[in-house]
């Protein structure tokens, strides 16, 4: 669509900055604030510049934390995303049946977030557990409190359990813009299942599958609350994700300053990335998907 | 293999359909285990959950969702966590209608910028607001009450609400708002009684992932109160006494806080598909 130039706009959208203003950006420059300061207690605080930033750059704790968390978002996308274009594949497309699947698919994506965390946690343990106990009984040594791998596994699984729908609704939604004449053309032409998704349906797809990768990346990027609940970020350190490790630093030991430079660099590493998508993602827009 | 493709293509739809179903199947079952489980450890007695492994309840018990029902420190969780997601949903809708609309139809200067700017506030992650976001608060009074974990909430959701109805305002054609104008409406008439109902399903659908991610957040609302305002997620926890957890009374909350989102699931059914596309297919 053509817009026209219209700088009275401005006052439309003067709601939202206002608004956005007070959440976002006054708690922000609080951040800022806190990262270039040092205290001794007392509210008494002086300039210590860019310290903190030198301080958690050359610490281990935070690449650590990164590593894990660029890892945990590496995977879970690597599954999600295939996973969920291949049950959208075989949603059906219409009826009641469809209704069905759309309401169950939807329902993990409403359970609030330390509930998802509660679910697996007992759904995990081996005494009062269904897969704990079924693992157990089969004889596969599964504990997701003492054993790093398990627990990987366990979060891994629940993000998976928690989010693909998303991806598969996404996808869906993208299948079902595509007019049957493309199928009939397919079909007339003699097209390989495989080249009907790789030419018709891949390419439609395109724009809500980026949706999906930019909301998938932003949100298991800060996730907290739901491998919190379900290990803790343990064993050991073993599944202290980035947002984890924030908490316990800014929370936890209440060392604000050195919290305060991990929040931006954090900030940051999202934004940077999530640019990329963004860029994309309109690019694909603008050719009309 | 011309001849080779050509014989089991007119097989295939069935041996498809057969497949696909099976397929939906198993992702349904893999989806419904968890909360299956948790459904049948709430009828149960705590006794029993840690006594014999079974797969349904020997002893039915409502005993646990009796106990939720009866004891205000229990249900004024949920009457909290539904008063601050509903004020956030309304608050969130009422900012993002109009600026959507000076997005879907404008341009203004730096309209790329504020638009890019907006979305990044839903890409800050919580737990760096957490803290800040407690200071504000207290500073201003507004500590613990319903409004504060509402607004704050307002920093990922009224993002997502301009995104999305952006998105469906595109779908409009410009000619409507033009011969509008025309036929003398003024901004105000002609946006509220011709173009969001043109607009319903967007409203709809931008309200539900409101109601949804203010729904399922923790950590500011859980940071931003303590008494008053505290959501059910974090009463939760209260079923740790002193003698171990009370399993049956914990499934019996984690079940009782699904059913708001089944409920909104429900009303939206038909427009589920597109909204999760926002607006864009």
């Amino acid at each position: 669509m053509n817009k026209t130039l219209n700088n009275k706009a401005w006052f439309l959208v003067l709601p939202v900055l206002v608004l956005v203003a007070f959440s976002a950006v006054i708690p922000l420059m609080t951040v800022v604030n806190y990262s270039v300061q040092d205290t001794f207690g007392n509210n008494q605080f002086f300039w210590a510049g860019l310290e903190w930033f030198e301080e958690m750059l050359h610490e281990d704790r935070m690449w650590n934390a990164l590593r894990r968390q660029l890892i945990f978002s590496a995977v879970i996308l690597a599954i999600e995303v295939p996973l969920g274009v291949f049950v959208a594949l075989n949603m059906p497309k219409s009826g009641a049946w469809s209704s069905f699947c759309l309401v169950t698919m939807s329902l993990p994506l409403l359970i609030p977030w330390n509930v998802v965390g509660t679910i697996w946690q007992i759904f995990g343990r081996v005494d009062i557990g269904l897969l704990g106990h079924t693992l157990a009984a089969m004889g596969i040594d599964y504990n997701y409190t003492q054993d790093t791998i398990a627990a990987w596994v366990t979060i891994i699984v629940m993000d998976v359990w928690h989010w693909t729908s998303l991806v598969a609704l996404l996808a869906f939604a993208g299948l079902k813009s595509i007019p049957d004449a493309y199928y009939q053309a397919a079909r007339i032409d003699q097209a390989s299942r495989w080249k009907v998704f790789r030419y018709i349906e891949l390419p439609k797809m395109a724009g809500v599958l980026m949706i999906a990768i930019l909301l998938r990346f932003m949100d298991s990027f800060m996730i907290y609350t739901e491998p919190f609940v379900v290990t803790g970020g343990g064993p050991g350190n073993a599944t202290t994700l980035l947002s984890i490790d924030l908490v316990k630093m800014a929370l936890g030991q209440f060392d604000l300053g050195p919290a305060a430079a991990f929040s931006l660099m954090y900030f940051l590493v999202i934004l940077a990335i999530s640019w990329v998508f963004y860029t994309v993602m309109t690019n694909l827009d603008k050719k009309g998907m | 293999m011309p001849d080779a493709t050509a014989a089991p293509a007119r097989k295939a739809p069935r041996i498809r359909v057969n497949r696909s179903a099976l397929v939906m199947a198993a992702y349904l079952i893999f989806l419904m285990l968890p909360l299956y489980w948790l459904l049948n450890m709430s009828l149960k007695t705590n006794a029993e959950i840690l006594g014999d492994f079974t797969l349904f309840p020997r002893n039915l018990t409502f005993q646990n969702y009796v106990t939720i029902f009866t004891d205000p420190a229990w249900y004024m969780g949920y009457v909290n966590s539904l008063i601050y997601v509903v004020m956030n949903t309304v608050i969130s809708l009422a900012v993002a209608l109009p600026a959507a609309y000076a997005f879907s139809r404008y341009h203004f200067m730096g309209d790329k910028h504020l638009f890019f700017w907006l979305l990044t506030n839903r890409m800050a992650p919580p737990a760096v607001f957490a803290l800040p976001f407690f200071q504000l608060y207290s500073s201003v009074g507004l500590f613990d009450t319903h409004i504060a974990v509402a607004l704050a909430h307002c920093l990922f959701n009224v993002p997502l609400a301009v995104w999305i109805l952006e998105g469906f305002m595109r779908g409009v054609p410009k000619e409507i708002d033009e011969t509008a104008y025309i036929d003398g409406y003024g901004f105000g008439a002609f946006f509220v009684k011709i173009f969001m109902p043109l607009i319903a399903s967007g409203i709809g659908v931008a309200a539900f992932f409101c109601f949804m991610f203010s729904w399922v957040e923790l950590l500011l609302s859980r940071t931003l109160t303590t008494v008053d305002a505290k959501p059910i997620a974090a009463i939760m926890t209260r079923t740790q006494g002193a003698s171990g957890i009370d399993w049956g009374l914990l499934a019996a909350a984690g079940i009782l806080t699904i059913i708001p989102g089944a409920l909104v699931i429900w009303f939206v059914r038909n427009y589920i598909a597109k909204g999760f596309a926002l607006g864009r297919v």
